[in-house]
């Protein structure tokens, strides 16, 4: 809402400086988001005094007049014809913007300097006049700023109002406030309130077919009116908010808006078939063309305005052409309504409109403020546009809105609110904006709302009212008392932030990428037309087509992400990212959301240093990292499975592997394959980890078990076995750990090598196993026996031979 | 004896003084002072000097040796200082260490775990919820029905006529108050959806909501928290103002303003030269809630408070584009 100081001021007395009063009106729920002097231009316009006067050589029509601004003379090309030695203008020096949208500017006008500007009432958006020079008054001094020489200005609040205050979606609205919060009176355009009834009842008539929607509809008549652009006063009070001046008739209908919050509609009486208003729901495949040309489809919700024939406006939304005010227009019938804030909000959505009308109907207007905005707006267009006004108004108001009281116990309020306050203050509180108050005998208060506070309904509301005028700043401020009992803590969140610090520990960067993606990533990643990654969930209004579906995998994001890095220069790169991804159970269903860790390794293992050479990261250093990632989680040591072709999808088939725990999938690992590198532009390979949380979580344990420490020193040996190369390590070392030997505490891979002496196709495995037991320092023939029969069990499962 | 003890020290000075290297100062003073050095030798010998004299040359020569060992030391320290880098034996300790593995946490994480930490150390228990809601959830049962102007306070994402991305946490007030009976203390952070995206919003960001319900719980109470917050994330002399707001569901509502982290209440860009920054927005939860989840609004009140994550980062870190949270450009990641 914008508020000019100087309209406002017609309402209520403002003798505080406009920063203050916009500081007290923030801090009462009126936001103030701007404030300035919609006349600073003023400030750089001064009075001007004619010196000499001399014709311009090139041009018949100008003349070039030496200007005294006070500090010194200055040359202006002026054409206009009141011009005159001795006489004082209006001379807007260089730099000024006026209201026409001239700046003003140092000049060479066919040949002959000017500096400034000689200037008209309206140019100055002063007054009307632009026959000649606005003539300034003698006694005024040259060189004086038209703002004080005159004490021009007007200052304009914007106002940031919340959807709860439609009251205040009007000058009178502000101004009840700001009386409230001043302590001054709100004084209204006093008016004579007319009959209900007279010779309008003869001429026109209102039916309400659907009164649930339009609870009241009123109107007056005005004959012999002559439609022409407003007088300045009226002019300026609507530029003055920033809306353009269209005709009288129209202007009143926006003036009266803005002073009341009631929404007016002005027809054109002659072209309203049967001088009827019929208000109805628009009939199955109607159609409709608004007064802004454009042409609607309506639906059976649509309430509408129709005369005796056809609609003649979308009801509280906007007018139609078939009978909007034109030049011609002889007589007008004015509407002003209540309607049901709901359909009128409908009814805008649907169409797409939405004007300063329908977005007062749609928060709520005033159902006893129609009349008098309907009587303010037929006595100005009386006196602005002439013609007669019809005797009487018509007043379709079949249902009145009742208003409930509501009862209010100072106690509660005082404990709700943390205030100490006695009934009577809080009843002058309520009364300082227009609630009705009065005391019952069990001390409380019983309290009307004025009908123009639609938001206030119970007691809450009221306390608000009470906290907001008290001041909430000068609530005091206190602490709940607490209670000991506190919940068990959220494990799925503990286990999820110890993941990201583990993460950050191995030296990867914490990414957090958009939960939406595009349509397309399944492809881009390669996924199987039946991998439930594609289970994608729409986003019926995205952003852009990148954004249109959630996301059902972090591996897009961070691939992304690298792209978008490798673009700078970034070659490196360590990144991991938690958050949800959404498997779709339809549209009309919540998706799954399944928390996940994704990471990703990309460029040099380390960075390169004087100790260091610089070697690209491969395989082994991500699933290093998902081993000591699940190992300090104190889970068990997971399985990691070669993926085969088919499910591989965006990793390379023999360099992937599904990561398994207790029989259950938690994720995956491997090498980005170079289709899908090539899908998202990227020149370097990238090694990626996915796991699932949410199936990874319940086999966390709250705590490691403890077992005690060896008391007894261990016995290590090795065995170096000689397979084919396509054996896998982990085949033997599960046939080792299988083997159930009590005394055998740990095994590890100490080395590999395939190459000469060692046949083709070949490859030699070093084995270190640690045999411990817990009751006796172990005698080495025990120990012995034990290996040399391993070494022969694994010997033949996996037809190996011994090193020469 | 060839050299008077003088001419030794004389001649022991001068090389010393133009020796140009480690190695050569050990030589010299192997030379003069070592066991079988000039010096050393010179003393040996005093005995075989007339017995008058002995004191004397012997007082001499010991005066010249402890000259010399000072002058040794002194041009060690010398070519030290000239050839830091040139070391006979150990580490140079200027060069770089091998880098340890260090990961930079999302500022958004680290803000996040502050903000809760505070509030834990209040009573708050930590919730999550789903980022997918109803629009039960996310505005019914908050007081906001459909066709309510309130709408258009959050520009929303939908995926179904019912089912929208969350446009803020709230939801989680009347997912915990279904959960659990009252009193109740939870703060839930979590990612939330508005359908807008320009320099300073992306459609993606962070709040975090709180509620607290018991019996006896003022606005004052709210201010007490709230202001305790604020101190506690932001300096502890950080001015807080309440000014009356509207939510749908809390009533009364305020917006919190806290005095610009950047110019101290001064005016600067950052706060459009008003000296007060909105960071929060709370209120005391709305009957409405209560009855929706079956509460008793008899005995129980209580208040809700919600905030945008980025936001506090921003002036926290003096971060000037919110995007760059969402960019993940490595060069921002390492900052943190």
């Amino acid at each position: 809402m914008i508020i000019s100081l100087n309209w406002l001021k017609t309402y209520v007395s403002v003798e505080t400086d406009p920063e203050n009063l916009a500081e007290r009106m923030t801090m009462t729920g009126l936001e103030v988001e701007a404030l300035y002097d919609r006349l600073a231009y003023l400030k750089s316009v001064v009075v001007g005094r004619l010196t000499q006067i001399t014709p311009h050589p090139n041009a018949d029509k100008l003349k070039i007049c030496r200007v005294d601004i006070g500090n010194k003379t200055i040359p202006v090309v002026c054409g206009a014809p009141n011009v005159q030695v001795g006489a004082k203008f209006p001379c807007a020096l260089a730099g000024t913007c006026l209201p026409g949208g001239i700046t003003v500017e140092p000049a060479v006008i066919r040949g002959t300097a000017s500096e400034g500007m000689l200037c008209s009432e309206r140019e100055l958006g002063l007054g009307k006049d632009s026959a000649g020079l606005m003539a300034l008054d003698d006694d005024l001094e040259a060189g004086l700023s038209l703002a004080l020489a005159l004490g021009l200005s007007d200052m304009v609040f914007e106002i940031g109002l919340t959807p709860n205050r439609p009251d205040c979606l009007s000058f009178i609205g502000i101004a009840r406030e700001v009386a409230a919060l001043t302590g001054s009176r709100l004084t209204l355009p006093a008016l004579e309130m007319p009959l209900n009834s007279g010779a309008i009842d003869e001429m026109a008539a209102v039916d309400i077919k659907a009164p649930e929607l339009c609870p009241r509809y009123a109107t007056r008549l005005l004959t012999q009116i002559k439609v022409a652009p407003s007088p300045f006063w009226l002019q300026d009070r609507l530029i003055s908010i920033g809306l353009k001046p269209i005709n009288n008739i129209v202007d009143i209908t926006n003036f009266v808006m803005m002073e009341t919050g009631q929404p007016l509609h002005a027809f054109d009486f002659d072209r309203l078939s049967g001088h009827r208003i019929v208000v109805r729901t628009a009939g199955g495949n109607e159609s409709f063309t608004t007064l802004d040309g454009k042409t609607h489809h309506l639906n059976e919700e649509t309430l509408m305005i129709c005369d005796a024939e056809k609609p003649v406006a979308v009801a509280g939304v906007m007018g139609g052409e078939n009978s909007e005010i034109a030049d011609s227009t002889r007589h007008v019938l004015i509407e002003s309504a209540y309607f049901d804030p709901v359909s009128i909000r409908k009814t805008a959505k649907r169409l797409g409109i939405n004007t300063d009308a329908s977005h007062r109907f749609e928060r709520g207007v005033d159902p006893e403020g129609t009349i008098y905005a309907l009587e303010r707006a037929a006595r100005l267009m009386a006196d602005v546009c002439g013609g007669t006004l019809i005797k009487g108004l018509i007043d379709a108001y079949p249902n009145p809105v009742e208003i409930h009281p509501i009862e209010l116990d100072p106690d509660r309020a005082n404990k709700h609110l943390g205030t100490d306050l006695s009934a009577s203050e809080m009843q002058a509180l309520l009364e300082s904006v227009d609630f009705t108050v009065t005391q019952t005998e069990t001390g409380r208060l019983s309290v009307l709302a004025p009908s123009f506070r639609v938001d206030v309904s119970r007691p809450e509301d009221l306390m608000e009212e009470i906290a907001r005028l008290w001041g909430y700043n000068r609530i005091v401020t206190t602490f709940p008392k607490t209670r000991v009992q506190t919940r068990l803590p959220n494990r799925a969140r503990i286990v999820k932030e110890s993941i990201k610090d583990i993460m950050c520990g191995f030296g990867f960067n914490e990414a957090i990428n958009y939960s939406f993606t595009a349509r397309a990533a399944c492809d881009r990643l390669a996924l199987p037309q039946d991998d439930e990654k594609r289970r994608l969930l729409d986003i019926l209004n995205p952003l852009t087509e990148e954004q249109a579906v959630m996301r059902t995998s972090l591996v897009p994001g961070l691939l992304e992400t690298l792209q978008r890095n490798l673009a700078h220069q970034i070659k490196d790169l360590k990144l991991f990212e938690t958050g949800k991804i959404f498997l779709s159970n339809g549209q009309e269903h919540l998706p799954e959301e399944t928390e996940t860790l994704a990471a990703l390794w990309s460029g040099n293992r380390k960075p390169a240093g004087w100790h260091t050479q610089a070697e690209p990261c491969d395989f082994y250093d991500l699933k290093g990292v998902a081993e000591s990632l699940i190992e300090s989680l104190n889970v068990a040591a997971p399985v990691f499975i070669p993926l085969p072709a088919d499910r591989a999808a965006y990793m390379r088939a023999g360099c992937s592997a599904a990561i398994q725990l207790n029989e259950t999938e938690i994720g995956v690992i491997g090498e980005i394959n170079p289709t899908v590198l090539n899908n998202f532009d990227l020149k370097q390979t990238a090694f990626v980890l996915e796991l699932n949380l949410h199936r990874l979580m319940p086999m966390i344990p709250d705590v490691p078990e403890f077992s005690p420490i060896p008391k007894f020193p261990g016995v290590s040996r090795d065995i170096t076995l000689i397979v084919d190369g396509a054996v896998a390590a982990g085949d033997i070392l599960r046939c080792i750990n299988d083997s159930n030997e009590p005394l055998l505490e740990n095994v590890s891979i100490f080395d590999l090598y395939s190459g000469p002496p060692i046949a083709e196709g070949k490859k030699s495995i070093s084995f270190r196993l640690m045999y411990r037991s817990s009751a006796e320092t172990l005698a080495d023939e025990t120990i012995n026996r034990i290996h040399d029969n391993l070494t022969a069990h694994l010997i033949h499962t996996f037809n190996a031979s011994l090193p020469a | 004896m060839d050299k008077t003890i003088d001419d030794i020290q004389a001649e022991a000075l001068a090389a010393l003084e133009s020796a140009e290297t480690a190695e050569e100062v050990g030589r010299l003073s192997v030379r003069y002072l070592g066991r079988k050095g000039l010096v050393t030798q010179y003393l040996r010998n005093i005995s075989s000097l007339p017995e008058n004299e002995r004191p004397d040359a012997g007082k001499k020569a010991n005066q010249t040796k402890k000259i010399l060992e000072q002058a040794i030391k002194s041009a060690e320290k010398r070519i030290a200082a000239q050839q830091k880098t040139e070391l006979v034996g150990g580490v140079d300790v200027t060069l770089p260490g091998r880098p340890a593995p260090r990961g930079h946490m999302h500022p958004i994480t680290q803000i996040t775990r502050r903000i809760c930490d505070i509030f834990v150390r209040m009573g708050f228990d930590i919730v999550e919820g789903p980022e997918v809601e109803s629009d039960y959830y996310n505005f019914e049962a908050l007081n906001i029905p459909k066709n309510h102007p309130a709408r258009d306070m959050q520009d929303t994402f939908y995926i179904a006529e019912n089912i929208v991305l969350r446009t803020h946490t709230s939801p989680l007030q009347v997912r915990m108050m279904e959960q659990y009976p009252p009193p109740l203390r939870v703060v839930a952070p979590g990612k939330v959806y508005r359908c807008d995206s320009d320099l300073t919003h992306t459609p993606m960001f962070h709040q975090i909501e709180g509620l607290l319900v018991d019996e006896e719980v003022s606005f004052g109470d709210l201010k007490g928290v709230l202001t305790e917050f604020v101190q506690k994330v932001f300096d502890p002399d950080t001015s807080i103002r309440f000014r009356p707001s509207f939510f749908p569901f809390t009533e009364p509502s305020a917006e919190v303003d806290i005095q610009c982290v950047m110019c101290r209440g001064r005016g600067c860009k950052v706060c459009s030269h008003t000296g007060w920054l909105e960071v929060l927005g709370c209120g005391m939860v709305h009957p409405a809630l209560f009855e929706n989840v079956g509460y008793d609004t008899r005995r129980y009140c209580g208040f809700a408070f919600g905030m945008g994550i980025e936001r506090i980062a921003m002036l926290k870190y003096g971060i000037n584009d919110i995007r760059l949270f969402f960019e993940s450009d490595d060069r921002f990641l390492r900052q943190f």
